[in-house]
């Protein structure tokens, strides 16, 4: 019982330093392989980790419209990534406080950072910030089910309603049930690039508040509150980048092979994500809830074939 | 000894608004107290119901085939819960929202609202058709009687009729489907019906029937007509009432035919689930449309009881399938939910009364920026927005944690599963944007019109009873585990033989993470706290003068998502005709009419009225005419009589 729990506090806060330190430098591979593939040098690696020093020890400043609910967001978008951290399974088979139904509160925990970040965009009261806030929570909508329906996939498939045993089985099943998961894949990895603001839905380095979706809800934000922002975006990446890792990956039972493994699947990740963004470029606006439709059919198309063709385990 | 304190707390909540009526009671505090009080005895009674075996109080009435049977059951006591609790505190905010010095109807309406509680006590144990039937009544009545309180508004007048119309409707079919259960059973009392009824046919036309009369107290749609119209047009404390409470009973008969029949056919529960699930995710993209804060209310309490049925709908369909742990989880995400919805649906009526109050408008696109001036009614209508929208930490999450998990749980046998589990995130993301919309657009920006510069915040009784309903939404949501004894037992009855949900769900790991990211929160704030900052105007773009005539809209927030939806809503817009060289100012405008009420029942009735109208021709008024129709009669039956 106390060896368990033991277990279980050491794991969980591997997770959660792993995810605190090595996120920024997520980040910083997308932009190093986006600058190689255009030809150009680029920042260093650690670019991310600059600019969040910098912005800890900057001055902050604040509109005179805002009140107490601009703070909240910053403070969510970095409190709940990394209380989501500990739901995820990432080197073992299981999330460190996995329970029964906790995908739902996976996934409802970034519903409520999203809910917090527009609200704080709504706190400053400009047009601009109004408009991203309008755009996330319209596609965010859309992209919900097609997180819901992979997620209604993988537990029938798996026959379990926690992350870790639900991803370990995915990740087991490639052969048994490839065209399903490469379906919930599919699905999902559009999930998250538009939960990151990745292009081809919104370019996080764009200036035209006009085009944006998500930097434009945070244009007001300045200092340290932009830099827990900017943390927070990263844990994000790394946080639901995950889900889509453990799906592709079998766990071999071996801590040795796992967490390397894992840890080089988040890397090449990253590398993706660079690659989608330098050849890709951004949709336009009235696309976007098209692209949405697809990933939401594309879950559902896996979630029908599994019905269609029970799967023994 | 139960059922005599039961039946003194139904006597004092009846009673409590007649010293008001006699003019001894200013204000309503005398009545505030006598209801706190009969919540005191109600609450007490429900506590030991829970905890012990029921108990049963049945005694002789004169009307035919009726008695005056209460049996005290753990349902009927969960059910009591909110139904003793909210109403004192809404009575408390009625004090300072409602004084006699403003409103000469004030202590009328606080007489209804004593019987309204009284017959909404007994509904939560009744256990005789008749005796449901007269609460049931007395209940409508004296709701379209509070709906009715400010009548010199056409506007009031219009809506309470429409309450009274669609109230009458319901009570209608349940007459045909009680008697229909009383040919069953043999005589009024309610309870188990005999195995094989509810496939024949008398039980498929009795479920019907039930399902049309509780629809239209619950607000499903497409019979939701009145929520919307009434909610509005009613004091801000009796719309909560409405909507927590009244909406309720609707549910409350639902689960009762539930508990009755021990095998209801697959697709009882697969209309309830559809229905709930429409009324669900429409009822969303109607609040989405409206301008009226109390009107976009009205129509997430149509989601909400959409959610309520889409777990009772799951409840059913597991009893007729056999699975115990899907009965056992939906079941208790939709009980758990009728408690959880009557906290922050009262307390975000009770945000949008003191809104009104202040500011004197409702319309979102005259409010904005009133988080500097009310703070307190601000932070409340938050924690209530965050409820509702069944995001962590708070109680609206954890009742949609447990329909979801019943959804995914019916998912091995049932693929319809995965299209409530569809409906319930797009519910989801609906609400996150609708409640984004309602506490953004109201609350945070700048004033978008000169009276919501003045507004002041709320006196004390009505922020107390906002915090006590913000404490219970928190309560409920940080330690679920202290409400999961009281679902299982209430739960127990709808199903044999069911598993404890303790065994199903673990709410104490749920609520380790939520206080996990609380802390994670804490400490990003010390993290922020000794930072140095300055103030400046928002960041503009260029523009040299800003004003807050240039904010984001109500509307425009809307209308990315109300695009998808308009098969459904039908939206009228007011185009800017623009003409000449040098047009004139013009304006763009959009509105979201109910399509049910103004574009189907009010075209049917006015053209039914046209229609009967001829009839009137028959109906002169003049004497001689009736007795020439008598002697008319006279002569054709004696034709008759003789061939």
């Amino acid at each position: 019982m106390i060896r368990s729990a033991l277990i279980t506090l050491a794991l969980g806060l591997v997770q959660l330093a792993l995810v605190l330190i090595l996120s920024p430098l997520l980040l910083g591979i997308v932009s190093r392989v986006k600058a190689m593939a255009a030809g150009r040098v680029g920042p260093p690696l650690l670019q991310l980790y600059y600019d969040l020093a910098k912005l800890a020890r900057k001055d902050a400043v604040f509109s005179r419209s805002t009140t107490w609910v601009f703070l909240v967001g910053p403070l969510a978008a970095v409190a709940i990534p990394a209380s989501a951290a500990l739901l995820v399974p990432m080197g073992s088979g299981r999330g460190p406080l996995g329970f029964t139904g906790d995908l739902i509160l996976f996934a409802y925990l970034f519903a409520m950072a999203r809910f917090l970040t527009v609200l704080s965009a709504l706190d400053t009261g400009s047009s601009f910030e109004g408009m991203g806030a309008a755009r996330e929570v319209a596609y965010s909508a859309l992209a919900e089910p097609a997180l819901f329906l992979g997620l209604a996939a993988l537990a029938s498939f798996s026959g379990s309603l926690s992350l870790g045993p639900l991803l370990t089985a995915a990740g087991q099943g490639w052969g048994v049930a490839s065209g399903p998961l490469i379906l919930v894949l599919a699905g999902w990895a559009l999930v998250f690039l538009v939960e990151n603001c990745r292009i081809p839905f919104d370019d996080p380095n764009t200036h035209l508040e006009l085009t944006m979706i998500h930097e434009v809800m945070v244009l007001d934000h300045s200092g340290p509150p932009l830099g827990l922002v900017l943390y927070g975006a990263s844990m994000k990446f790394m946080v639901l980048g995950t889900l889509l890792v453990k799906v592709c990956l079998p766990t071999s039972g071996n801590p040795w092979i796992d967490w390397p493994a894992f840890l080089l699947g988040l890397g090449a990740l990253a590398v993706g994500v660079g690659l989608v963004e330098s050849v890709m470029a951004r949709l336009r606006l009235n696309r976007v809830p098209q692209l949405l439709v697809v990933a939401v059919l594309s879950c559902a198309f896996a979630f029908l074939m599994l019905l269609l063709q029970p799967v023994s385990k | 000894m139960l059922a005599s304190l039961f039946l003194a707390t139904v006597l004092i909540a009846a009673l409590s608004g007649l010293p008001g009526l006699l003019g001894k009671d200013l204000d309503g505090k005398g009545a505030a107290r006598l209801l706190a009080l009969s919540a005191l005895g109600g609450l007490g009674v429900a506590g030991a119901t829970l905890a012990g075996p029921g108990w049963a109080l049945d005694l002789a009435w004169s009307l035919p085939g009726a008695r005056f049977t209460l049996r005290g059951d753990a349902l009927g006591a969960l059910f009591l819960m909110p139904v003793a609790l909210v109403p004192a505190i809404l009575a408390h905010y009625g004090t300072a929202y409602w004084p006699d010095s403003e409103h000469d109807r004030a202590p009328t309406l606080r007489f209804c609202f004593g019987l309204a509680v009284a017959a909404i006590t007994l509904l939560c144990f009744a256990a005789n058709a008749i005796l449901f039937l007269v609460a049931w009544e007395v209940m409508a009545i004296t709701c379209f009687l509070m709906v009715a309180s400010e009548d010199r508004d056409a506007e009031v007048r219009e809506a309470s009729w429409i309450y009274l119309v669609a109230a009458h409707t319901g009570t209608l079919c349940l007459f045909g489907g009680f008697a229909l259960v009383a040919s069953a059973r043999g005589s009024f009392d309610l309870g188990p019906i005999p195995m094989g009824w509810a496939s024949g046919l008398p039980g498929t036309l009795a479920f019907l029937l039930f399902l049309m009369g509780f629809s239209l107290k619950a607000g499903l749609m497409p019979v939701h007509v009145w929520l919307p119209v009434a909610h509005a047009a009613a004091p801000s404390h009796v719309s909560a009432f409405l909507s927590g409470l009244i909406t309720k009973m609707g549910i409350l008969g639902l689960v009762r035919v539930m508990t009755w029949i021990p095998d209801p056919p697959l697709w009882w529960g697969g209309t309830l689930l559809t229905v709930g699930g429409l009324s669900a995710v429409l009822g969303l993209a109607f609040a989405l449309g409206q301008r009226d804060m109390k009107r976009a209310l009205a129509y997430s309490t149509i989601e909400n009881i959409g959610l309520i049925a889409m777990g009772l709908g799951l409840a059913g369909v597991g009893k007729s399938t056999g699975n115990g742990t899907l009965v056992m989880l939906a079941g208790s995400g939709a009980l758990l939910h009728v408690l959880n919805h009557s906290l922050f649906k009262s307390l975000l009526f009770l945000g949008a009364g003191s809104v009104a109050h202040a500011t004197g408008t409702r319309n979102l696109e005259r409010l904005g920026g009133l988080l500097k001036t009310m703070p307190w009614t601000g932070a409340l209508f938050l924690v209530g927005a965050t409820a509702i929208a069944g995001l962590p930490p708070f109680n609206g999450f954890v009742s949609e944690w447990l329909i979801y998990l019943g959804a995914f749980q019916s998912l091995p046998g049932w693929a319809w599963g995965a299209c409530a589990i569809f409906a319930l995130c797009l519910a989801g993301g609906l609400a996150l944007a609708t409640f984004a919309r309602l506490f953004g657009i109201t609350f945070l920006g700048e004033p978008r019109s000169e009276t919501t510069h003045l507004a002041d915040e709320s006196p004390q009784p009505m922020l107390s009873a906002m915090k006590l309903l913000a404490a219970g939404c928190a309560l409920i949501g940080l330690a679920p585990f202290l409400v999961f004894p009281v679902l299982d037992r209430a739960v127990s009855s709808l199903g044999p033989n069911l598993p404890y949900l303790r065994t199903q769900a673990s709410p104490g790991l749920l609520s380790l993470v939520n206080a996990l990211g609380l802390g994670f929160a804490w400490i990003a704030w010390l993290s922020l706290r000794n930072m140095a900052s300055r103030p400046s105007g928002t960041w503009d773009c260029g523009y040299a003068a800003p004003t807050s005539r240039i904010q984001y809209t109500a509307s425009s927030f809307a209308q990315l998502l109300e695009e998808p939806f308009r098969w459904a809503l039908w939206p009228v817009r007011h185009l800017p005709r623009i003409r000449g060289l040098f047009p004139g100012p013009s304006h763009f405008r959009t509105e979201v009419p109910d399509p049910v009420l103004d574009r189907g029942l009010k075209p049917l009735f006015t053209v039914s009225s046209w229609v009967l109208g001829w009839m009137r021709v028959l109906q002169a008024g003049h004497l001689p005419i009736y007795l020439l129709y008598v002697v008319l009669t006279l002569v054709a039956l004696l034709a008759w009589t003789l061939t």
